[in-house]
């Protein structure tokens, strides 16, 4: 092929690529793209779903200390969702051609960043509930646009994990409302930990759009539908309200209703802390990826055995298939013997 | 097969039947050594909350698709053909039941 015809066709694919989004249709994985497109989807996918993995420690460290048998149990589930999370994220991240083995290692290296809310620690139980209120509130906010994003195996993951991130919001809130209700220490506690949480989980939209200079390429490629500092007006206009329904405070003094603009406006956000943290001077960056490290080290003989058994099973069952030779009916039978093995 | 031990294992399509009477339909995608793991953790990733009553797993690398390179011209055949379709008839139009 001359370098002719490439060029030809590349514009011809790059057209129909440009139409496929002015008419805000999807993008499926084995159309055509540009590359800084894919570079982009791949890293804002992969961080995602690194976030979604890092995201289960905060919480993992309060199942065992959970003040009930069923507090424990949702906090188990939402745990469980969390990785779910991540998974649908790495199955759509591969689509666009990196395998998994490579997108874990650029997490277990350090290579990937994943979202710098994780990166504090959940100090009592109040936390668990300023998590799921917030960190799961501002996740949503910013999600739910993800739905319509160009790429489609990325909003599907998305739609998915909107559903269910309702439920972590919801129970957030419910375990700050019983502290709030509950002794003076207790809505002390519930409080500490909304104001903990308040700053991060802003920061959570990204920097301010004047610093975002990335955020307009995805906006034109219908990626991202809104900028970072509309979402966070969004989110705040959202939970002052819900605060004042938990009876508890948001901690910034500038926050109050513009009558003019028709939203609360709040406070200067501390950009350097967010800059150190992403940086890896947060107080858990190094115990987060030394933990989830030694998760994948201790792991590696489950693994290891899994991939055994599913190798001695193939065997078992080209040897039954091999012996049956040319008698087509016992072969049948060997394969279903050999597939109620595997089941039992 | 993959030989390593680094989880490097194949990957498997997985379909769900939302509920009975209708088709399975595309949910995502996993890894896992082998099928009952694959069909084991399509439960536990995509039916935590009764979204299925039947999974079936498929080894991605046994899908063929249609050609995607095509840019839709292999389906164009149906294009240009709205006799197919009963809106194409509009004298009946007014007539009950037609």
């Amino acid at each position: 092929m001359t370098e002719q015809t490439t060029s030809t066709e590349n514009s011809v694919d790059q057209q129909h690529f440009d139409t496929l989004i002015a008419d805000d249709s999807r993008i499926e994985p084995r159309d055509w793209m540009p590359e800084a497109y894919r570079k982009t989807l791949t890293r804002q996918v992969s961080q995602h779903a690194h976030s979604e993995i890092i995201g289960m420690q905060p919480e993992a460290n309060w199942i065992t200390r959970a003040p009930s048998l069923k507090r424990k149990a949702i906090l188990m589930a939402k745990v469980q969702d969390e990785a779910g999370h991540g998974l649908y994220l790495y199955s759509a991240a591969e689509t666009l051609g990196t395998p998994r083995e490579v997108l874990n290692e650029q997490l277990l290296s350090g290579k990937a960043k994943y979202s710098s809310i994780f990166n504090y620690p959940a100090r009592t139980w109040a936390d668990m509930g300023a998590i799921g209120w917030l960190v799961d509130g501002a996740a949503i906010c910013n999600q739910v646009p993800l739905c319509r994003a160009s790429y489609g195996p990325y909003g599907r993951a998305m739609v998915r994990i909107c559903k269910e991130e309702s439920f972590h919001q919801r129970q957030g809130w419910e375990i700050l409302y019983e502290l709030s209700h509950g002794s003076k220490e207790q809505k002390q506690m519930a409080q500490d930990a909304v104001n903990r949480t308040y700053g991060p989980a802003l920061q959570m939209f990204g920097p301010p759009d004047a610093d975002s200079p990335n955020s307009q390429q995805s906006m034109e490629w219908n990626i991202k539908r809104f900028s970072n500092d509309e979402l966070r007006q969004r989110f705040v206009d959202m939970i002052v309200p819900q605060a004042e329904a938990l009876g508890l405070t948001l901690p910034d003094p500038d926050l109050k209703w513009n009558e003019e603009r028709g939203h609360y406006d709040y406070g200067q956000l501390d950009w350097d802390e967010f800059m150190s943290v992403i940086k890896g001077s947060g107080p858990c960056n190094v115990q987060r990826m030394q933990r989830r490290r030694k998760a994948h080290d201790d792991g590696a003989w489950v693994r290891e055995a899994a991939e055994a058994y599913a190798k001695r099973q193939m065997q078992a069952a080209a040897e039954a298939a091999g012996s049956a030779d040319d008698n087509e009916e016992v072969s049948i039978v060997a394969g279903r013997a050999s597939a109620e093995l595997i089941g039992a | 097969m993959s030989e390593n031990t680094t989880g490097n294992w194949p990957l498997w399509e997985v379909f769900v039947r939302s509920s009975r009477g209708l088709s399975h339909v595309h949910a995502g995608s996993l890894h896992a050594p082998d099928a009952t793991m694959a069909v084991r953790n399509a439960r536990d990733l995509y039916t935590r909350r009764n979204e299925g009553t039947s999974v079936w797993v498929v080894p991605a690398d046994a899908i063929t698709s249609s050609d995607p390179d095509s840019k839709g011209g292999y389906f164009e055949s149906a294009q240009g053909k709205s006799y197919r379709h009963a809106t194409y008839y509009t004298k009946s139009e007014g007539v009950k039941h037609l």
